[in-house]
């Protein structure tokens, strides 16, 4: 697999190979990208963030409890689609457990005061 | 007219920061701040990546904003302004600004702070070839659009330019449904981060082409399509290999301007760099009294660096009103090879450290930066990588200053 | 079906000025634009210069109405409060231009015009920037600055104040000759009338050809500009002008009556199908930037705001104005290119004069005037604090660069002739305009038209159908990943 590393500026064009389930890491300048390329190649993750509906008109900005597996991002993105809020949230309170079997959660990262139109 | 000590211009990250500082200093604060809320673009930045350094965990924009407007909000020596634009400011530090609740305000300032932000390149700056349909946003537009209002503004989108707004646009409309065909950069390199490069772009496969741009747009009423050409090396299209590419939306992320309007014509001595004000290590600028900081004073790519700038003008600015900041002869900051700009453009002599922040004009690999007075180096720091993208600082000892001091790179 | 004195097909500058003379007789006037507002085709996009009338060949419609028009001016746009101001013009000429200013001076005095050819010195206490090697210039200081679409619109709001109807987005696609009038068809409705005035602009020849008139050939120029920042206001106080040659008056530099600068003509002939793309190009914003260097020093191209290009159409060499021959009632006002705008008002003036004439409409005492504005940028800090005390909406400024408060945006939407676009609110209020061109203030302008408006915001557009701004709702589209 080849990527780009994104610990530093330097951005080094990585290449990382399986043999025998040992990964190696070709291409980085410092034991930083080695990490980085190895857990981008076993078991890569990110952070989602996106809207929510809200019932009537609106929406809110949500994020993922903590970075979730990248294979199960469109999921994610999916299941946020399905939302339609019809109650007020604060900042950090779940809008959607265990999003697209992640493990985590979907979070309001902004307050919602809900006004039924 | 009511008198403050030190009256913020602008309620985003910067105008925030600095009411913080200026309170801890004891002052009497006011903030006028032209949208509805406080916190600036943050709001609208739904992305995490901020905070990171500040508050050593990652944060989205609006995460990031909460934790300063509440401690702004709940402190009652700051008394804060909505939906106020401000009209004049003069010399002798008096407010004028104008509010639906307030009507005409008038505020006399012990010292004032310029936290006014920057606003996006617009496609008639950057002389845009074509008709002119619906279609075109800056990528700041669409990104309120979406993440305020919750509208899309189009299915089949090209972007031009890689500043880090672009980048997440990409991946914004991509999650949004809609195909991102192409992200194109003029410059050879990304004023975007690596990161964004990776997560907002190689994520999602789309492509990024470097030293391209747009030649052309076509459509009467919504975009039908742009052409695209590379750029010869002095970045002007070669019009032979001009490729046409069908989409609805063309987002702009060309550049940041500070938007300084409310200074402009004054006698604040204004940098043609920056398109900021010239400033000292208070962020105090030419006129005594009236300090700048945030992206109204240079471009930032980190809202960290913001809430630290903002924090060292606002705590300035509240001894500047009781008259506790002495003033001693200034050294000048210039640079050298490689350094587009060093800012503070120049420091007072006397005790303590200071950080002089710099961009370089490309990216470079391998050099030193050094900080020189008067030909004797006073610091020098190695580097692997420098890009324009990436503000960096040296930090000097000012009791080591003779005389001007010039930051440069060298092999 | 509805039955009018007078249909005016066309709302430019020139079919709103017959329609606001008409309106100052007892009548029942009508006119119909295709467009989603009025001053959406060249008078939308052109120099806003109100020529002295020194161009034009002596004894041609041109000279006439321009002269009669220009005069016109200070009165009118006192009236309808319309940006304007006399600042005079200079065709600057070098060394060698003094036999071709004579020949055009020897014509204004011709023509009626005040004007006089002076030397280096004088050129300079007018434009200092002047380029180094301009020594003569030909000086008209009856020649003035405009705001075309505002005049466009003020004049079509006039109009309606005074019992006159603008129905837009009527394109019309046939028009019957009945006996003693017309019935006009439009996709919408059908209307008729004793009279019809084409005043179409570029489709002019096509509406002719709807009545089996003749269908002209028309050339149509498409015209490159720069918009500079207001920030550049001081480089040039009159409008500057090189001399004209056969392409027509050259790239001019020019203040503009809002208080820009203005950069441009080119004059690139396009085909009919092109007349009303309005596409800028390469190489003619180039030609701009030359021509500019040529005529004045210091023009600071890079701080353009915005760029656009905008079509002139002519026919032949003259305005066409007169009652048609074949078909009886039906007026053409057609080929109306430079000096169109500085001419509409005494055309629509002289036209509405002799149709009243014909269909024996009386004269009103007097006209109702337009309702009293308020333009926050202008105002003093005493009436915005009044202002804003009445209706707090007057202290919301939405368009941060030209100071456009909620309120005259809100005014705009429910103004006799309504914006119902965003670029008509731009258009109206300068909401956009200004050195962002609306990157702040264009959603907040969205959630306003569709609040007063009661339509959607995914319906908000910015000018014709078509051209929403932003069509979807985010997530309609996830289910596409």
């Amino acid at each position: 697999m080849d990527t780009t590393c994104i610990m530093c500026p330097m951005g080094c064009a990585l290449t990382i190979t399986e043999e025998n389930g040992v990964v190696t890491v070709t291409g980085n300048t410092c034991p930083r990208g080695a990490k980085y390329g190895v857990s981008e190649y076993t078991d890569p993750k990110r952070m989602v963030t996106t809207l929510v509906k809200v019932r009537g008109g609106g929406v809110l900005s949500v994020k993922t409890s903590a970075p979730i597996r990248k294979t199960l991002v469109p999921a994610a993105l999916k299941a946020a689609a399905g939302v339609l809020l019809d109650h007020s949230v604060h900042a950090g309170d779940v809008v959607l457990a265990d999003v697209a079997g992640s493990g985590e959660d979907l979070i309001a990262t902004a307050d919602l005061v809900y006004t039924e139109k | 007219m009511k008198h403050f000590d030190v009256v913020i211009i602008g309620g985003g990250p910067a105008g925030m920061a600095a009411a913080i500082g200026a309170r801890e200093q004891g002052a009497s604060v006011a903030i006028l701040e032209r949208d509805v809320r406080l916190g600036g673009i943050l709001n609208q930045c739904i992305h995490n990546g901020f905070g990171l350094h500040y508050f050593g965990e990652e944060l989205t924009g609006p995460e990031y904003a909460e934790r300063f407007r509440k401690k702004v909000l709940s402190d009652s020596g700051i008394k804060v302004y909505l939906e106020a634009m401000v009209l004049s400011l003069t010399e002798d530090r008096v407010v004028t600004a104008v509010s639906p609740t307030e009507g005409l305000i008038e505020l006399s300032a012990g010292s004032v702070v310029l936290a006014m932000g920057c606003r996006e390149r617009s496609a008639g700056a950057i002389g845009l070839i074509g008709t002119r349909p619906a279609g075109i946003y800056t990528a700041g537009m669409a990104q309120r659009l979406s993440n305020v209002d919750g509208f899309l503004v189009g299915k089949e989108v090209v972007i031009l330019g890689s500043g880090d707004i672009g980048l997440i646009m990409a991946r914004r409309m991509t999650s949004e449904g809609a195909k991102v065909k192409l992200v194109m950069e003029l410059m050879p390199f990304s004023s975007g981060l690596k990161r964004n490069i990776v997560q907002c772009l190689q994520d999602y496969d789309i492509p990024l082409r470097y030293s391209t741009t747009v030649t052309r747009v076509t459509g009467k009423e919504r975009l039908t399509g742009v052409y695209v050409a590379p750029v010869d090396d002095k970045l002007q299209p070669i019009l032979e290999k001009e490729e046409y590419i069908s989409c609805d939306t063309l987002l702009l992320s060309v550049g940041l301007i500070p938007e300084n309007d409310l200074i402009a014509g004054s006698a604040i001595e204004m940098s043609r760099i920056t398109s900021g004000a010239v400033v000292d290590e208070y962020r105090q600028t030419s006129v005594p009294g009236i300090f700048s900081a945030g992206n109204v004073l240079h471009v930032h790519d980190l809202v960290d660096n913001v809430s630290e700038e903002a924090y060292v003008a606002g705590t300035a600015a509240a001894k500047y009103a009781r008259g506790a900041i002495e003033d001693t002869p200034c050294m000048q900051v210039t640079t050298g090879t490689g350094v587009r700009y060093a800012l503070p453009q120049r420091i007072h002599k006397g005790e303590g450290t200071v950080r002089l922040y710099f961009r370089v004009d490309k990216v470079y690999r391998g050099m030193t930066v050094t900080a020189r007075s008067e030909g004797v180096l006073l610091k020098k720091k190695k580097t692997m990588v420098l890009a324009p993208g990436e503000m960096q600082y040296i930090e000097i000892d000012k009791s080591l200053v003779m005389g001007d001091v010039c930051v440069a790179l060298e092999e | 079906m509805n039955v009018y004195d007078v249909i005016v097909i066309g709302g430019g500058v020139v079919g709103t000025a017959v329609l606001r003379s008409l309106s100052a007789y007892h009548s029942k006037v009508l006119l119909l634009e295709k467009s989603s507002d009025v001053a959406c085709g060249s008078s939308r996009a052109n120099s806003g210069i109100v020529h002295a009338g020194y161009d034009a060949e002596t004894g041609t419609k041109k000279a006439y109405f321009n002269v009669k028009g220009a005069a016109m001016y200070p009165s009118l746009t006192a009236e309808l409060d319309v940006p304007y101001k006399k600042v005079g013009s200079l065709v600057a000429a070098r060394k060698d231009g003094l036999p071709a200013l004579t020949v055009l001076r020897d014509r204004g005095i011709a023509n009626g015009v005040d004007v006089r050819i002076i030397e280096r010195d004088e050129i300079l206490a007018l434009e200092p920037n002047i380029a180094d090697d301009i020594v003569y210039a030909l000086y008209a200081p009856e020649a003035g600055i405009v705001s075309p679409y505002q005049l466009t619109i003020a004049q079509a709001d006039h109009a309606v104040v005074n019992g006159a109807e603008v129905r837009l987005e009527e394109k019309v696609i046939a028009i019957d000759k009945t006996q003693g009038g017309f019935v006009v068809r439009t996709e919408k409705g059908e209307y008729s009338a004793r009279y019809v005035v084409n005043a179409a602009g570029a489709g002019g020849a096509e509406v002719n050809a709807l009545v089996g008139e003749e269908a002209y050939v028309e050339t149509h120029a498409v015209g490159d500009y720069f918009i500079l920042d207001r920030k550049e206001s001081g480089v040039v106080r009159t409008v500057v002008f090189p001399l004209p040659d056969e392409r027509g008056k050259g790239i001019l530099v020019a203040p503009t009556a809002d208080g820009n600068v203005i950069l441009g003509p080119t004059s690139r002939k396009v085909p009919h199908e092109q007349a009303e793309e309005n596409a800028v190009t390469a190489a003619g914003l180039q030609y701009v930037r030359e021509g500019v260097a040529r005529l004045m020093k210091n023009v600071n191209v890079r701080s353009a705001i915005r760029v656009y290009a905008g079509t002139r159409t002519a026919i032949g060499s003259d305005f066409i104005i007169e009652e048609s021959e074949k078909v009886e009632g039906f007026y053409m006002i057609l080929g109306i290119c430079s000096p169109g705008l500085t001419s509409a008002p005494a055309i629509g003036e002289c036209v509405a004069e002799e149709i009243a004439t014909k269909l024996t409409l009386a004269k009103k005492d007097s006209m109702l005037p337009l309702p009293a504005s308020f333009r926050f940028r202008e105002a003093t800090p005493k009436e915005i604090a009044l202002k804003a005390q009445e209706d707090p909406a007057f202290g919301r400024i939405v368009c941060r660069c030209e100071k456009v408060t909620e309120g005259e945006i809100v005014r705009a939407v429910h103004s006799p002739v309504p914006a119902r676009t965003v670029d008509a609110v731009k258009r109206r209020v300068r909401a956009g305009m200004g050195r962002c061109q609306g990157g702040f203030c264009q959603p907040r302008v969205m959630e306003i038209l569709s609040r007063e408006l009661g339509i959607p915001m995914t319906s908000v557009r910015k000018g014709d159908a078509g051209s929403e701004i932003a069509p979807y709702e985010v997530k309609d589209g996830y289910e596409t990943l």
